[in-house]
């Protein structure tokens, strides 16, 4: 047990800084309050470096994904949560900073809400680096619970009014049946086999195969586990909630449900895949999984085809995204898995960098949100109006961007472990998601600027970092040979570690 | 020098025209556009495969090797004259432009030059990835040039440009990516080198995997050449466009597609092409008729001379699928004749709608009595558009007639699966586009004077000034050079189009063989 505290250094470091951040928000100095989202970001970075290093570490203390596995994929979870934090920067107790800057009224530390919120903030990312060290159902379990349930209150604090908690019950209870639908598979899974180890099941779910084949109660839990797991991905059929509660939430917060639940949810596919099979999974679970990601793929751009409100655009846009995920992980341990956890980070800059557009930008205090809002960005806020062009472009999947790379790559290894068909339809899904990308390209470019203007956002971050993520996805794609080897590379380690 | 120089120029050009201030915007891309086009015949003269099937220019630049992404560059003969094309067309599209585009003028020629710097990319690619990456990437500028500065329908479009092309080259990229995948099972890696994967995919693929990649392939290509049924962007997209959108989406972007059947299509999936012939060879004939019968009743000039591409290209695809050395060496030849002659006709008719802000037929006309020198050169684009012997187009055109004449499996060297009547049908097209652009001039240069009031904001005089003379004066060189003297290219494009067609020889059935074994048999 000793050992594997080890290898968990970097999230009991994130669980400190939670309660650290909680108190440092209701200090009465306002520079203090001023550090809290920056010290945030600080311990998210450091937590990153920390779980990189975590991959000399012996197999048994860092969960059923090995540590070649979960350590990049926790860094990741870790560095780009960093950067949501900072997109987050201005988003809660906007109005009684203002009130105390102007000394209306002194600081009272029961209206404040900074420090809980990114207490929040940095609980669900906690555990959704925990999902890539799990080593049992239970483990499982409360990680994928962790990731979640601060996210509800994110919901609510992020957004004052009525439209942020409609969006944070919504999102709520579908999460709650999301949950006892998985909950109910592991149930199942442990019915089948007897065992809570992941490591147990794996093994007594490939005797089964090679023996009598695998029994319809573990067959059931693995279904029903996936399904549920599916929520954090906003996977079809679980999807509908996405698009209302990402308009409901304010943009930082949209840009954290973006990633963080869903790495959960693809690092939790992953756990739960490796477990029925890996590479050789049963047909009933292939055959779900295929399902899955055509739905999400499919539902999702014909979602986004016909939105108004860019925050709906870009909900539909992140489901379609799932669906690529999907894909990739069907692909199998290796290869596929490279190629989404490498989709996964793009997709996790490209995101927060289209929500951080949207979050560095207000008028009169409210966020803005239709597309129109965005029309002729590039002459009022140049280098956000190129930013959303970029990402929006990668999105896409345009060459040469890193979007791009990602796509191909996912492709080759979906075509490589031989789902054709899959990537022909994800090839059309891509040409559809053009019309919505391209609304989003152009209308910074060549649109008519609103009558009412918007204007940029107090916080400088959120513009700092769409900047910064916009170049990456240029500069990127030319030097990501280094960082795909080295992603490649854990993930075959991984599968030998596995054993399969 | 380096291939390389010919893709970085316009490249940081572009970059360069975007931050200068807005006066020099025009210079920079000027020159810029003569540098790039010097650089083009500075290689061209070096270049050392003009006669032979060789490929040069090669250069290695590594970009992503674990997913087998890389720059490399080549280029054969055939290449080597569209890199030329492109180069010669784009400084005029760029001096052209000087008075036609006032608005917003740095973002204009920064687009222009990146889209030259896509369109090199395509010709020189020789990885797969790179040559997909530039192919895509003329899309971004095209489009912006056509939103930002084409006509009144120009969102739409835009937009529907964009789509089409896109749509039908990710069912490309699908194709591409799975000759790759079959060749690294075998090779154990992934590659995307063009002459591997050509060399692979054309031996080692059954006939149902090839058959399945050529209509991959063709869902992109046969949308850019267009082929019809695919073609109703085109009119739309070159009507709403720029003058200078116009001429290089005719000159060049519309070759991509024939130059992707070239290097592609043919070369890779033999076995699937053979099966496909006599539908790919139906639908261009369809395409050359349908084309010019639209042409016919047009009343906007330019939406007549976008749709006289339709048809145009028709003969292209029809020469490019008649699998004999005419026919190919025809459409290669096509490829840049078309370019020099519509691109020239687009000009002329900018030069016009500058002036008069019109390009109804109904209201322009006699102009031959204001604007002799513009009606000289309208004649003559015409002429050559409509391959009158003597002029460039006749003798490409010719040749893909003579290629789909001659391409019947009992033809001994070449059998091919077309033949007389599809020559024949595809002929009733020559005549077709006699009637339209005769039509065509003889309402605009001839007949009664009448033209709305010119524009006295447009600072040129009444007929063309001497920019716009030096414009078209190059173009109608080319167009006499390669009417009169087309051997020397001919040569040239030999090689490398035997090289393309090695393998269909066997393919094909050839009734003369079959006589032959039975007479042997028989003992006859």
């Amino acid at each position: 047990m000793v050992e594997r505290l080890n290898g968990l250094v970097p999230e009991m470091m994130l669980l400190t800084l939670a309660v650290v951040v909680a108190v440092l928000g209701l200090s009465r100095t306002a520079s203090v309050r001023r550090a809290v989202p920056v010290l945030t970001a600080g311990g998210l970075f450091i937590a990153a470096w920390l779980a990189l290093g975590g991959r000399d570490l012996p197999p048994e203390s860092a969960g059923f994904l090995a540590p070649s596995l979960s350590s990049p994929l926790r860094a990741m979870i870790a560095g780009i949560g960093g950067v949501l934090a900072l997109v987050a920067t201005g988003t809660v107790d906007r109005r009684l900073e203002q009130d105390v800057e102007s000394g209306k009224m002194p600081f009272e530390p029961l209206r404040a809400s900074r420090g809980e919120f990114f207490a929040f903030l940095l609980l669900s990312i906690t555990g959704a680096m925990l999902v890539a060290s799990a080593s049992d159902l239970i483990w499982l379990f409360l990680a994928l619970e962790l990731t979640s349930l601060p996210t509800y209150v994110m919901v609510v604090m992020g957004r004052a009014g009525r439209r942020g908690a409609e969006a944070s019950v919504k999102y709520f209870f579908l999460g709650a049946m999301a949950t006892a639908i998985f909950l109910y598979g592991f149930a199942l899974i442990y019915g089948g086999t007897g065992s809570m180890q992941l490591a147990d099941i794996a093994e007594i779910v490939s005797n089964r195969r090679s023996l009598e084949g695998l029994d319809m109660v573990t067959t059931a839990g693995f279904l029903l586990a996936l399904l549920g797991v599916g929520y954090k991905l906003a996977a079809a059929p679980l999807h509908l909630y996405a698009m209302d509660v990402y308009e409901g939430a304010s943009a930082s917060v949209t840009a954290f449900l973006g990633f963080v639940p869903k790495a959960a949810g693809t690092v939790g596919f992953m756990v739960l895949l490796q477990t029925a099979g890996g590479s050789s999974l049963p047909a009933m679970v292939v055959t779900l999984m295929w399902m899955l990601a055509v739905l999400t793929m499919s539902l999702g751009n014909m979602a986004a085809l016909q939105q108004t409100s860019a925050k709906r655009l870009f909900g539909g846009s992140s489901i379609a995204h799932s669906g690529y995920l999907l894909i990739g992980l069907l692909a199998g341990p290796g290869e596929g898995w490279a190629a989404t956890i490498f989709y996964l980070l793009v997709y996790g800059l490209m995101n927060t960098g289209v929500f951080a557009v949207l979050a560095a930008l207000e008028r009169r205090g409210s966020e803005v949100e239709q597309v129109s809002d965005l029309g002729g960005l590039r002459q009022s806020h140049p280098a956000l109006g190129w930013s959303l062009v970029a990402c929006s472009g990668s999105l896409m999947g345009f060459p040469p961007l890193l979007g791009f790379v990602a796509k191909v790559w996912l492709f080759l290894a979906a075509v490589q472990s031989g789902h054709i068909a899959l990537v022909v339809i994800a090839a059309i899904n891509s040409a559809a998601g053009a019309w919505y990308y391209l609304r989003m390209m152009s209308m910074p470019l060549l649109g008519v600027a609103p009558s009412d203007p918007v204007e940029a956002a107090p916080s400088p971050w959120p513009a700092r970092v769409a900047m910064v993520i916009g170049l990456l996805l240029l500069v990127v794609p030319f030097f990501a040979d280094d960082l795909m080897t080295q992603t490649r590379e854990a993930a075959a380690n991984a599968v030998m570690a596995f054993g399969n | 020098m380096s291939p390389l120089l010919l893709i970085l120029l316009p490249l940081l050009s572009a970059l360069a025209v975007a931050f200068a201030p807005r006066s020099a915007a025009f210079r920079i891309a000027t020159v810029s556009t003569l540098a790039t086009l010097a650089i083009s015949l500075a290689i061209a003269w070096n270049f050392g495969h003009w006669y032979d099937d060789g490929f040069g220019l090669l250069k290695e630049i590594s970009w992503l090797p674990s997913i087998g992404a890389s720059f490399d560059m080549h280029a054969d003969a055939p290449a080597m004259w569209l890199v030329l094309l492109s180069t010669v067309l784009m400084p005029i599209c760029v001096i052209g432009s000087k008075t036609a585009v006032r608005e917003r003028v740095r973002e204009y020629y920064a687009w222009l030059l990146i889209l030259e710097a896509a369109m090199l990319g395509v010709f020189l690619a020789k990885n797969l990835l790179f040559f997909y990456v530039a192919f895509e990437f003329t899309l971004v500028p095209m489009y912006f040039l056509i939103a930002g500065w084409g006509g009144s329908n120009r969102a739409a479009a835009a937009i529907k440009f964009f789509l089409y092309t896109f749509t039908g080259s990710m069912l490309t990229l699908a194709g591409l990516v799975y000759v790759a995948w079959r060749f690294a099972e075998t090779s154990g890696g992934w590659s995307f080198d063009i002459p591997a994967l050509t060399a692979f995919a054309s031996t080692d693929l059954s006939a149902a995997e090839q058959f399945w990649v050529m209509l991959a392939m063709l869902a992109g290509f046969a949308v850019k050449v267009p082929l019809f049924p695919l073609h109703t962007w085109l009119p739309l997209a070159h009507t709403e466009a720029p003058t200078a959108g116009s001429v290089v989406l005719a000159g060049v972007l519309l070759k991509l597609g024939t130059y992707g059947l070239f290097r592609f299509v043919l070369p890779m999936t033999p076995v699937g092409v053979v099966e496909a012939v006599p539908v790919i060879g139906t639908l261009a004939t369809i395409g050359v008729i349908y084309g010019a019968l639209i042409c016919w009743v047009q009343e906007d000039v330019k939406k007549l001379v976008a749709y006289s591409s339709v048809s145009h290209l028709g003969f292209c695809v029809l020469g490019l699928f008649s699998l004999n050395p005419s026919g190919l060496q025809g459409s290669l030849l096509y490829m840049i004749n078309h370019g020099l002659s519509t691109g020239a006709l687009f000009l002329l008719i900018g030069m016009i709608y500058e002036r008069y802000h019109t390009r109804d037929m109904n209201r322009l006309g006699g102009l031959v009595a204001t604007m002799p020198i513009w009606s000289a050169f309208m004649v003559f684009f015409v002429l050559s558009s409509l391959a009158v012997p003597g002029l460039n187009g006749f003798v490409s055109e010719f040749l893909c007639l003579v290629g789909a004449f001659s391409a019947t499996p009992d033809n001994a060297q070449w059998p091919g699966l077309l033949g007389p009547w599809y020559a024949v049908f595809a002929g009733t097209g020559m005549i077709l586009a006699a009637m339209y652009l005769l039509y065509l001039t003889g309402r605009l240069v001839w007949g009664p004077h009448r033209a709305p009031p010119a524009d006295k904001n447009s600072g040129l005089p009444t007929d063309l000034s001497t920019r716009e003379i030096g414009l078209l004066l190059p173009l109608a060189l080319m167009c006499v050079w390669l009417g009169i003297q087309p051997s020397g290219l001919m040569r040239t494009l030999e090689p490398s189009v035997e090289r393309t067609l090695v393998a269909y020889p066997d393919l094909v059935p050839s009734q003369v063989e079959s006589v032959a074994v039975l007479e042997e048999v028989t003992g006859g």
